[in-house]
This record gives C-alpha cells, structure tokens and sequence, in this order.
C-alpha cells in the first residue's frame, strides 16, 4: 500500500512537472526579460522582422544590455510569418514594444498600437521626412533601412557569354541578351536567369516586387500613390517580363511552383545562371559568388523612357513603438533605437554587419557590394522606382495573382494569362472593398 | 480499491483538467466571443454582432472548401478503414513476423504531419515532373495526394485499433459459426463485422473527424494551390484570419460553423454505427 502511495504521488508530479513546463517554455518566449536587471526602468522586446539579421540583433541587444543594463529581448518572425507572430505576441501582456510595419497596408491594422514618433529623438535624426510613416498627423512609424532590389548578375558569366551590363539598356536589349544565352546555353554551361521559384519562400519576388513595376508605372500615369481600382496599363509588360524569366531559367516553367528560394540562390552562387531577381539584402547568401562579380540591373519591362529607370529603391519597414506598453517601456524603447542609429556600436551594427543602408546622418559607407552597385544608378541620375507595392490591398491580393501567375506558367496561354488579370485588376478592386 | 481511487482522484485528474480548461474551455469560449467582435489582436476586440457571419457565408471559396472536405473525409474514411481492417484481418493470422508487419505499419503514424507533407510533395512532385506538371497545378491531384498521405499515416493506427477488437472476439463464437458450416465470407459478414462494431465506430470517427480537421498535410502538400482549390475547411479559416486586414473576426466566425458542422456530423456517424453494435 505504501509503495503504491508513493507511486501515485511521483505520478502525479511527474504530471504536474510535464503541464509546469509546457506552459513555462510558452510564456517564456514573451517574458525572459523578467528575470534579469531589475534596477533599469522599462525594458525592450524587439520583435524582428530580418531572419537575416536575426543573429546580428541578438548581439547588439547583448551589447546594449552591457552599456545601460536595459534589458532588451529580440525575437525574430520566421520568413513570411511575421503578422502572424505579431497578432499573437501582441495578445500576450508581454507585448512587443517594438515592431514593424511594411507600409500603409500595414500601418492599417495596427494604426491604433502605433506610438506617436513625432518629437522623438529619433525622428530628428532622420535625413528626409519622407522615411516617416505617416498616419494623418501622426508620426506611426520611422524606416530604418533602405533597400534596392533588381536583377542581380554575374559579371564574370555575363562577359563569358560576350555581354556587359552596358548592353542592357532596356527590355529590348536584356531580352535579346537572355535569348541569346539561352540559345547558346549548353555550349555555355549556364542559363540566363535562376528558378522563378513559386513556393511560398520565393513567390513573393514575383507577385509583390515583380508586380511593383506595372504598379509603378500606372500610378505614375495617373499621379497617384495609391487607388482602390487598378487599372493594369502596364499588364502586358509584367507578361513579357514573367515569360522572359520562365522561359529562359534553369528549369522548366511547369516545376516553378515547387521551387524554393534556396533553389534560386543555389543556382546562382554555383554559376548556373546569369540573372536572379532579388534585392541588396541577399548579398550575404550570395557573396561567395564574389565581388568583383557582382552586379545589380534594373528591372525593365519595356516602357518608353526606361532607359533613365533605376533600380527599385524604398523599404518595407518601419519601426514602430507599441503605445499600449507602459510609459517606461516605451522611453526604454525610444531610447534603444535611438542608440541603434547614434551610437558607435549601433550604427556598426546596423551598417557594417547587417549592410543595412539606414537613412539617419550616421549612415556608414557600405560594405554590401550590391548596394554600392545599386548606388550607381542612383550617381548617374537615373530615376529609382518607388516601392509601391506596400499600397498592395491585402495578402490574399497577393496570393491570388501568385497562383495565377504559376498556373499561367504551366500552360501559358492567353486565357492563362487573362486569369492574371483578372487576379490583378478585379482582384485589387475587390480586396481593396473586403479590407476594412 | 474504490475508495482509495476516489481518494486520489484530484491528483490525477485535475492537472490534466485544469491543462483542458486552459487549453480548451478558455481558448474556445473566448473564440465563440471572438466571432463576433472586429479585432487585431485576441485580447482587444470591439464587437460588430453578426456581421462577421454574413461574410463568411458570403464567401464562395468557404462554400468550396467545405465540399472539398467533405468529399475528401468521405473518401479517406472508406479507404483507411477498408485498408486499416483488411490489415488487421491479415495481421491477426497465424504467420510468421506479424509483430515485425504491426510495428512497421504503425510507425508513419509517428511522423508529424508538416513532415510528411512536405516529404510526399518532394515524392509526388518527383513523380509528376516526369510529366511536366506538378502538385501545386491541379486540385485533384493534391485530392488524391492527400489521400494517400494520410492513408499513409493513419492506416496503422486505425489498424492497431481492429486487432485489438479482432482480438477481443471470443474463440466460441467462431467455433460455433465453424460448427454451423459458415463460410470464411459468411464468417467474416455474419460474425467478425458485428462483433466488431465498436472498434469501427471508433475508426469511423477518428477518420470522419480527421479528415474534416485536416491542416498541417494541407498546409505542407499543396496549401491551397492551384488558387485555392486545393484549400480544407481548416486551411481557409487559417488564411481568413490572416489574409485581410480586418479580416480576423471573420475567420474566427468560420471556426465557429466548421466546430458546429463537425459536431453534427461526429455525432450522426456516432449514432448510426452505435445503433448496429451487438451486445456481446
């Protein structure tokens, strides 16, 4: 009888200890912060939308932590989930006190956590009013990294196939010199672009930034920033685009929807293609390719004047403070990211480690080479394309048009293709209605 | 024996107790709550009525995906359990390595489903590139995809679920249906199915609501493609509720019905099959 006592009670500690756990790790997430420095006033959990930078943010916290004895917690979103892990997070009572929006899009479900910024130190040091994210009067939001995005290229490929990038002026010309490599490509030993993978790792080049373009273009028309009614002028030229890239990639048009990012970047780093479409933030992925043979171009989908576009340059993130943390967190807060883009190691951080390209006066030559590159342009005078794809409805916009874009691949034909535009132009007006 | 059960009862059960009521009772009484209000994040909702059902009813790939759901719960109920019990009429044979057969068929039962779904989409899409398409480009392909994945995974458990009826069958029964001159057939339809009833109710309804719950294989196979054609009941609540901006009070409203639909249609199955259990 005593045995079994004694059975019955280690059994249900074992029971308890199991539930303990379970529940410790969860909340753990949210509030690690607790047990450390309770002298310092507020503390900061970071809610990182960078898995690239993830690493590098870890560091910098530690490294504040050391200086001020704040205590400051960083998580990272995995790729593609990050409004999913806000919702949650922000539900728990150790919310995030700083986050990021990717734009108006998303400055619309979270206007009302938005702190207000105008007046911080930080918002002083921002170089142009314009890297504010702007809510009526309100100041909701500070971008903290400036990216480009295009064509990167292989140089050393590129020559190997008798081209540079001076021969690509525009569409005309970069279609001629991707026929040409395809054409040849067996002789050459490489294709001209990587996958145009569809799966949810890479499709958004393709449904967001790709379809910046013909969004661009029309809103410049129209001399507007944004519309609830799409109007797809420029749909024939993201349809000469996207069948340049499928056409001529490493693989066959009917296996994109299963390919992957780490496909595309595999392609390119082992020297099997010349052209892939992604941005400055790529470079670490990608600089085993080399320097000296890096390159990026803008991406041209044969509109008049074209010659004089540049890269697409703007950013998706803006940082914003949660204005449901306590008054001290928030200070905490402001004066964490303030020492990100002041301070020595801060700026290091962000400029030398991260490559981030940051638009406060501290900003450090960069050591990114696709940033330099995309630079260029910029010194030459040619017009960067804004980002306008962050005026996109909503996700679903975006994933309607990306389905149609891979079934349109598979079997590309005209119907096809109306099925994009219709994903584009009555999809936008009728998710521009749905979203409230 | 009785008393000291009733003594040591609260140790037992209220960790497990309190662990369902703060991972069930709370999360679902909050969500019906949920259902109706306008909200960001959970703790901070601001109530709208039924505004939120009228869109989901509205909403034509919700009326799609529930009969895609249902065809594929139906579908995968016949072949798991038709498959699940011609096993463990086999396994329960006298032949050699029966125990070896049994472990082996149970183990993908032990793989999660994220898993095995992006496992059987390498496999498939291996197979299908052959003939230049792919999973993701037709609904019916991830229909039949599915199926066989989840075939795959629960046709062991189910199966482990049969033996243990078929073992349960008392030796005089069939001694006396042997006697009578029964066939193996008549065996098996007149004596085997009815005394084994209850584990068929079981299977039955683990399958229906399995097949009705379906997310993660969902998620990993095909998440919905070809435009969500492919897309479960559960996957379209998932992507409701983080879709749209504003959006998430909807997808809570479609948890609300697919909980109700599942339900009712756990219990009819119950009831029915429980009608034809024999008392033994």
């Amino acid at each position: 009888m005593k045995t079994r006592r004694v059975l019955s009670a280690v059994l249900a500690a074992a029971m308890i200890a199991g539930l303990a756990a379970g529940c410790g790790g969860d909340a753990g997430s949210g509030s690690s912060g607790n047990g450390g420095d309770q002298s310092a006033k507020g503390k900061v959990y970071y809610l990182n939308f960078k898995p690239e930078a993830d690493e590098y943010w870890q560091e910098l916290a530690k490294a504040y932590t050391e200086e001020t004895g704040v205590e400051v917690t960083v998580l990272t979103a995995a790729s593609g989930e990050y409004e999913k892990t806000l919702k949650s997070e922000m539900a728990k009572t150790d919310a995030p006190t700083l986050f990021q929006v990717n734009g108006p899009v998303g400055l619309a479900s979270w206007k009302d956590y938005c702190y207000d910024l105008s007046g911080s130190e930080i918002a002083g040091q921002l170089t142009d009013d314009s890297f504010a994210l702007m809510d009526g009067d309100k100041m909701a939001g500070i971008a903290y990294v400036i990216e480009n995005y295009g064509i990167i290229y292989n140089k050393a490929l590129l020559e190997k196939a008798g081209y540079t990038a001076d021969d690509i002026t525009d569409f005309d010309s970069f279609k001629k010199v991707v026929e040409d490599i395809t054409a040849r490509k067996d002789e050459l030993g490489f294709c001209a672009f990587t996958s145009a993978g569809m799966d949810g790792s890479s499709d958004w080049r393709f449904k967001t930034h790709l379809a910046n373009l013909p969004i661009y273009y029309e809103y410049k028309d129209e001399g507007i920033n944004t519309t609830d009614a799409i109007k797809g002028t420029y749909l024939d030229n993201y349809r000469q685009i996207w069948d340049l890239y499928i056409n001529n990639a490493t693989c066959q048009p009917t296996e994109i929807s299963t390919k992957t990012a780490d496909d595309a970047t595999a392609d390119f780093v082992t020297e099997e293609a010349v052209f892939y479409q992604n941005g400055t933030w790529e470079y670490n992925n990608i600089a085993d390719v080399g320097d000296e043979n890096l390159g990026i171009l803008p991406i041209y989908i044969g509109v008049d004047g074209e010659e004089n576009q540049g890269v697409c340059t703007g950013t998706e993130n803006y940082w914003c403070v949660n204005a449901k943390a306590s008054e001290d967190d928030i200070q905490a807060t402001l004066d964490f990211i303030n020492w990100c883009v002041t301070s020595e190691t801060g700026v290091n951080a962000m400029c030398k480690e991260m490559g981030f390209v940051i638009p406060f006066p501290s900003n450090l030559e960069s050591e990114n080479t696709l940033v330099n590159e995309a630079n260029k342009y910029m010194e030459e005078g040619k017009t960067p394309v804004t980002w306008v794809f962050s005026t996109m409805p909503s996700e679903e916009w975006k994933n309607g048009v990306g389905s149609a874009l891979t079934a349109y691949a598979a079997d590309q034909t005209d119907a096809n293709w109306e099925k994009v535009v219709s994903a584009f132009v009555d999809g936008w007006a009728t998710e521009a209605a749905a979203s409230k | 024996m009785e008393k000291a059960m009733r003594r040591y009862m609260p140790i037992f059960v209220l960790p497990t107790f309190f662990a369902f009521i703060l991972g069930f009772i709370i999360p679902f009484v909050m969500g019906i709550g949920l259902s109706f209000c306008e909200f960001t994040t959970v703790t901070d909702a601001r109530f709208v009525g039924l505004s939120n059902y009228v869109e989901a009813f509205k909403d034509t790939i919700f009326r799609h995906s529930f009969w895609y759901t249902a065809l594929f719960a139906v579908a995968s109920l016949i072949v798991i359990n038709v498959l699940a019990f011609a096993l463990a009429l086999a396994l329960t044979q006298k032949l050699r390595g029966t125990n070896i057969f049994r472990t082996i068929f149970f183990m993908p039962n032990l793989i999660g489903g994220i898993v095995l779904g992006y496992i059987w989409q390498l496999i498939f899409n291996g197979i299908l590139s052959r003939y230049s398409t792919a999973l993701g480009l037709n609904e019916w392909y991830g229909f039949w995809g599915l199926i066989i994945l989840v075939s795959w995974q629960q046709i062991g458990y189910m199966m482990i679920i049969y033996i243990a009826g078929l073992q349960a069958i008392p030796g005089d029964v069939m001694e006396a249906a042997q006697i009578d001159g029964a066939s193996r057939i008549q065996k098996l339809f007149r004596v085997t199915i009815p005394m084994m009833m209850p584990s068929i109710t079981i299977c039955m309804f683990l399958s229906i609501t399995n097949g009705f719950k379906l997310f993660d294989q969902n998620l990993s196979l095909t998440a919905g493609e070809p435009a969500k054609m492919s897309e479960m009941m559960a996957l379209n609540i998932f992507n409701t509720f983080y879709g749209r901006t504003g959006w998430e009070g909807v997808g809570q409203a479609k948890a609300v019905i697919f909980f109700v639909i599942v339900v009712a249609i756990g219990l009819i199955q119950l009831r029915a099959t429980r009608s034809k259990e024999v008392q033994q």
